[in-house]
């Protein structure tokens, strides 16, 4: 699903996959920093958006 | 594939004859040049309807589910590939279906053929390879090969895959190194230039869904676009819902596409909506070397699971 999204014109650091236990706190926020950070550097997402205006 | 018909009516009438089976599931002419059409056929005097040439473009795997009797379908190479993917689905069973194979050489693109006409095209026929087309203006006579459609261009399984008896001599295979030149063509895009293909690709579409209906493994009693409660998508003409629905129809036809052409075929746009499933077509080659409807005996993909099953999307 993520290469098709990819495929389509989604920035790859848009969509991020991962399994985390409820019991891997840590892992959970280093994966989140990650992802947030990654996310911030492509600014906000455009597509597939709706605009209602 | 011009001689095949008349072995494809005798076949149906035996069949028929017999009480082998109650229908035949075939192609008949349809109202203008160009546009056979899927019909039943029940009654022995009516086998003279069926036709089979260049145009027979859709898939007749669609008209089999659902069926109380034992019938006989026409089938040319993809048509049997989503005949597997149907019986092992559990759509139905083997035993249910009498198969009439048809080596194919492929089906013509008719939206090109039309694009050489600036009036109504008036009478098609073919011969071989040459293709006789006719409008008020002009005559034409074509190379089938130069207008056969995208994905038959590509075809590597003419041959049906799965059958009772065969309506013509076995066509020789094609092979190539890179089956999804297309794909490729996209996948070297940055994503910009990827989203203007896609947004440019689907601004024609005017939802009507004739690829959804005319494709054989869209079958869900309600398709998630008809969903009111949820309702998954909007209904309107917006470019986010109009991707949203060819995004997610495409997605769930991951690993069960055989890459039959019906939803272009049917699609009044023109749009290539191939486009979208092909990216998964190449995905689940290179990832599980799969093809979809080769084997009766096979799980699709994201049917089953194995721990060699490719993770690295995970973190």
């Amino acid at each position: 699903m993520g290469n098709l999204l990819e495929h389509m014109g989604i920035e790859k650091d848009r969509v991020h996959f991962s399994w985390i236990s409820s019991a891997e706190a840590t892992k959970f926020v280093d994966v989140v920093k990650e992802i947030s950070k990654k996310v911030r550097a492509l600014g906000p997402n455009k597509k597939l958006v709706k605009d209602y205006n | 594939m011009d001689t095949c018909i008349n072995k494809i009516r005798e076949l149906s009438l035996k069949l028929l004859e017999e009480n082998e089976v109650k229908k035949v599931i075939g192609f008949a002419e349809g109202t203008i040049p160009m546009a056979t059409s899927p019909v039943t056929i029940t009654r022995k005097q009516d086998v003279e309807k069926l036709v089979f040439n260049s145009t027979c473009g859709l898939n007749l795997a669609n008209y089999i589910r659902n069926q109380k009797d034992k019938i006989a379908v026409i089938a040319k190479g993809c048509d049997t590939r989503n005949i597997v993917t149907h019986i092992v689905e559990n759509q139905v069973q083997r035993e249910k279906l009498y198969i009439i194979g048809v080596p194919c050489n492929g089906m013509i693109d008719k939206s090109k053929i039309e694009s050489l006409f600036e009036d109504e095209i008036i009478e098609f026929s073919e011969d071989g390879g040459k293709l006789n087309v006719k409008s008020s203006l002009k005559e034409e006579k074509l190379n089938k090969s130069d207008y056969l459609r995208k994905n038959c261009r590509l075809c590597m399984h003419k041959n049906p895959v799965i059958y009772d008896v065969l309506a013509g001599d076995l066509v020789e295979e094609q092979n190539f190194d890179n089956p999804y030149p297309d794909v490729d063509e996209i996948e070297a895009m940055n994503s910009e230039t990827k989203w203007q293909h896609f947004e440019d690709l689907t601004k024609n579409c005017i939802r009507c869904y004739a690829c959804r209906n005319a494709c054989p493994i869209c079958y869900c009693p309600t398709c998630f676009v008809d969903e009111s409660g949820p309702q998954w998508v909007g209904k309107g003409q917006d470019k986010t819902d109009v991707n949203t629905f060819h995004f997610l129809r495409a997605f769930h036809c991951a690993g069960r596409c055989t890459d039959c052409g019906a939803c272009v075929e049917a699609c009044p746009m023109d749009i290539n909506v191939r486009d979208f499933t092909r990216k998964l077509n190449k995905d689940s080659f290179e990832m599980f070397g799969w093809e979809a409807g080769l084997d009766i005996a096979r799980r699709p993909p994201l049917d089953v699971y194995s721990p060699n099953d490719p993770d690295d999307f995970i973190k």
